[in-house]
């Protein structure tokens, strides 16, 4: 009775910040989610209709919601894997025993994560310029055709993906680079002497001892994608032919720009059903090779 | 314990830092004694320009101080939403005048009716009438028009007269014609019209031409499935169709001054903004041979929509008469030449076209002649969504080759949706049409 109380007392200032800070809100916003809070009831809350599932019914008849949906999920199947991708190649290739000015290179490939995003968007669309930009330039002087990257629907996702991996891998880098060093070494001398190639070090070896990290990783890096808004905000509105509209891009229209709280917060909870699903899958996933091995 | 120690030392660590910040700002608004500090904000281009004019204001008003504060367009509509639920509204403000039925709404805007009515300064039989008329919502001046915005026809006057016309066309009917026989010797790659497809002003425009109303039932339901509504549907569809205008936004092209310079296009559907940028823009052996043009009706010279910008007064402010004061300032004519000339925005006064700049610039004078024919987009608080449906589902039509009745059907249907919170609230209040 007494060690409850004491718990309690230690752990009540924090559970009294998460209650008001975090399920507080999070309540409120599902209640607004049941309503249709609009201008209207913005001017008086008399104008504020309880109207049960219908925001969500409407959202999932909406083709702009799945819209925005595919195109965040073409963002995260897309660009998560090929953000851990380059994080990985740039960690092992950090981890080598050859690689000289570590600690340079380490630097240098993290600084696009502490860059701030607006600015180096802004700097992005200046290099994805169509017919000024230097990605284009290098791609003339290769033979290749021109690409109008942010102004074709087919090219603005990729545009966006390519500069959110290039913004994000470093980070990604340094969480691995730190897993990777934790594998002790004997491991990789005990393949080597049972005759293992480096790619075979890598598939039993190292893999193996970086999946919890990888698992980490790929949460982090999910969540993180599932939330694309900056980037399609900078440099293309959500544009060209909404093809770079994202789940909260969609989001942030409803609610600040139409200030419709309760599609937007009906949004948000779609968004979170389907980032917690992910998440229990990625579990899921790492749980059974887990048991594999 | 502990905590409630902690929450009584933040709870008066809190409350000395509102006492602080509470007198921070009565000693900012109070300066200097006696004098009244008014908020103004502005948008855009605009911001920059006004300090220049406010400077004479304060001169003759020693008594007021104005505060600008320049807000982005693309974030404008955003910042006044939120500005009003935090309170934080200024006591004027520049607001485009589609919004106006959405602020008033919110119930944010002061009835200036009685202080038009006994202002010496703004007369309202000088103003234009469809301008004046974006401004009033049941007979309530919500807004006093600051400088109109409308969109007519600039053309290539040399193209033109090469392929045998000696006027600019007057009805649609000649309109189609010009623009096949240009398109014919434009040549392949090039085209007769650009009509941007990222504005839904022009379709507006083709719109408010027709007898049918865009939105009927007094604004419950869209209306354009109506035979006059596809008509014009099916008008503006046609010139992306059958290749006399190319299905481009502005910023897919790289250069519009340079692609009208060479001929890429020679109808251009813009706005009085663009005068100043083909002077500027536009190599010297061109300037002599583009001119505007009112937009071309049905039958006839047509309406254009009733663009601009208003100055309203919030409800919120306390110092609604010092901000009168200063839309009756920027609304005397002198001062509206004077911002004509710095910032190329135009007068909505007539009186104030009659001033030297305005009057012998040949360039502007089709618009003059527009603005006795403009018509206001339809005053719903929903428009701005409706506009931008608009552009969506025309945009989409033309890309993927829809015809008039497709996208009637699916314009109705996404404006219902819409508007059906409007019905609802009309219906509650029982109010007719």
């Amino acid at each position: 009775m007494r060690h409850s109380l004491a718990a309690w007392a230690f752990a009540g200032p924090g559970v009294a910040i998460i209650a008001v800070f975090f399920v507080l809100p999070v309540a409120a916003a599902f209640a607004v989610s049941l309503t249709d809070f609009d201008i209207y009831a913005l001017a008086d809350l008399k104008n504020l209709r309880f109207v049960g599932l219908r925001n969500y019914i409407e959202l999932v008849q909406a083709p702009l919601f799945w819209r925005a949906l595919a195109n965040t999920l073409y963002f995260v199947a897309i660009g998560g894997p090929l953000s851990i991708a380059a994080s990985l190649g740039a960690a092992l290739l950090l981890n080598t025993q050859a690689a000289r000015f570590k600690a340079f290179f380490r630097t240098a490939l993290f600084a696009p994560v502490i860059t701030t995003l607006v600015a180096v968007a802004v700097i992005w669309r200046y290099l994805l310029h169509t017919r000024y930009g230097m990605v284009n330039f290098s791609l003339t002087s290769l033979g290749f055709p021109q690409v109008d990257w942010l102004g074709d629907p087919h090219f603005s996702m990729p545009a966006i993906i390519l500069f959110a991996t290039w913004k994000n891998f470093g980070y990604n880098m340094i969480i691995l680079l730190a897993g990777l060093q934790a594998i002790p070494k004997e491991l990789y001398e005990a393949a080597r002497i049972d005759g293992a190639g480096n790619f075979r070090q890598f598939a039993h070896v190292t893999l193996p001892g970086l999946a919890p990290t990888l698992f980490l990783v790929g949460i982090l890096t999910m969540a993180g994608y599932f939330q694309l808004f900056a980037e399609p905000y900078v440099m293309t509105q959500g544009g060209p032919v909404q093809s770079t509209l994202s789940v909260l891009y969609l989001m942030y229209e409803q609610a600040f720009k139409w200030w419709s709280l309760g599609s937007a917060s009906a949004i948000a909870f779609i968004l979170f059903l389907f980032m917690l699903a992910v998440a229990s899958l990625q579990l899921l996933v790492t749980r059974r090779m887990g048991g594999a091995t | 314990m502990i905590f409630a120690l902690t929450t009584a030392v933040w709870f008066r660590r809190l409350s000395v830092a509102i006492i602080i910040s509470a007198s921070m700002l009565v000693s900012c608004s109070q300066k200097e004694p006696g004098v009244v500090e008014v908020e103004f904000w502005t948008m855009g281009r605009e911001g920059e320009i006004v300090p220049i004019i406010i400077e004479e204001f304060e001169a003759e008003n020693p008594g007021i101080h104005v505060k600008v504060q320049q807000i982005p367009w693309d974030g404008a509509h955003e910042k006044l939403l939120t500005a009003f639920v935090g309170g934080a509204l200024p006591d004027v403000a520049q607001l485009g005048n589609t919004w106006i039925a959405e602020l008033d709404a919110l119930g944010a805007l002061s009835d200036l009716s009685s202080a038009v009515h006994n202002s010496v300064t703004i007369d309202k039989a000088d103003y234009f009438p469809g301008i004046w008329a974006t401004n009033v919502l049941d007979d309530a001046v919500l807004g006093i028009p600051w400088y109109v915005d409308t969109r007519l026809l600039f053309y290539r006057s040399d193209i033109l007269e090469d392929a045998g016309f000696e006027h600019p066309p007057r009805d649609w009917a000649q309109w189609r014609a010009a623009a096949e026989a240009l398109k014919e010797r434009a040549g392949p790659g090039n085209f007769a019209a650009f009509i941007p497809l990222n504005e839904f002003e022009p379709q507006v425009m083709l719109a408010l031409q027709q007898k049918d109303p865009i939105l009927r039932e007094g604004g419950r339901y869209g209306n354009f499935s109506s035979a006059g509504q596809r008509q014009a549907i099916d008008f503006y569809l046609s010139f992306f169709r059958d290749g006399l205008a190319p299905p481009v936004s502005e910023s897919e092209l790289a250069n519009v001054w340079n692609e009208f310079a060479r001929g890429y296009f020679s109808f251009y559907i813009s706005g009085p903004w663009n005068i100043e940028e083909f002077r500027r823009r536009l190599p010297i052996e061109i300037q002599d041979n583009w001119m505007t043009a009112p937009l071309p009706g049905p039958d006839g010279p047509g309406v254009s929509i009733a663009g601009g910008s208003s100055l309203v007064v919030f409800k919120q402010s306390r110092k609604r008469d010092a901000a009168f004061k200063l839309i009756a300032f920027l609304s005397r004519p002198d001062i509206q030449a004077r911002f004509y000339a710095l910032s190329g925005n135009l007068p909505p006064r007539r009186s104030s076209w009659d001033k030297p700049h305005l009057a012998d610039d040949p360039k502007v004078d089709a618009f003059r002649d527009q603005l006795e024919r403009v018509l206001p987009a339809p005053q719903v608080p929903e428009w701005e969504r409706i506009a931008q449906e608009l552009r969506i589902v025309t945009e989409r039509a033309v890309h993927e080759d829809w015809s008039a009745e497709r996208t009637a059907s699916e314009l109705d249907r996404r404006v219902d949706a819409i508007l059906e919170k409007r019905r609802f609230m009309l219906m509650r209040s029982g109010s007719g049409l």
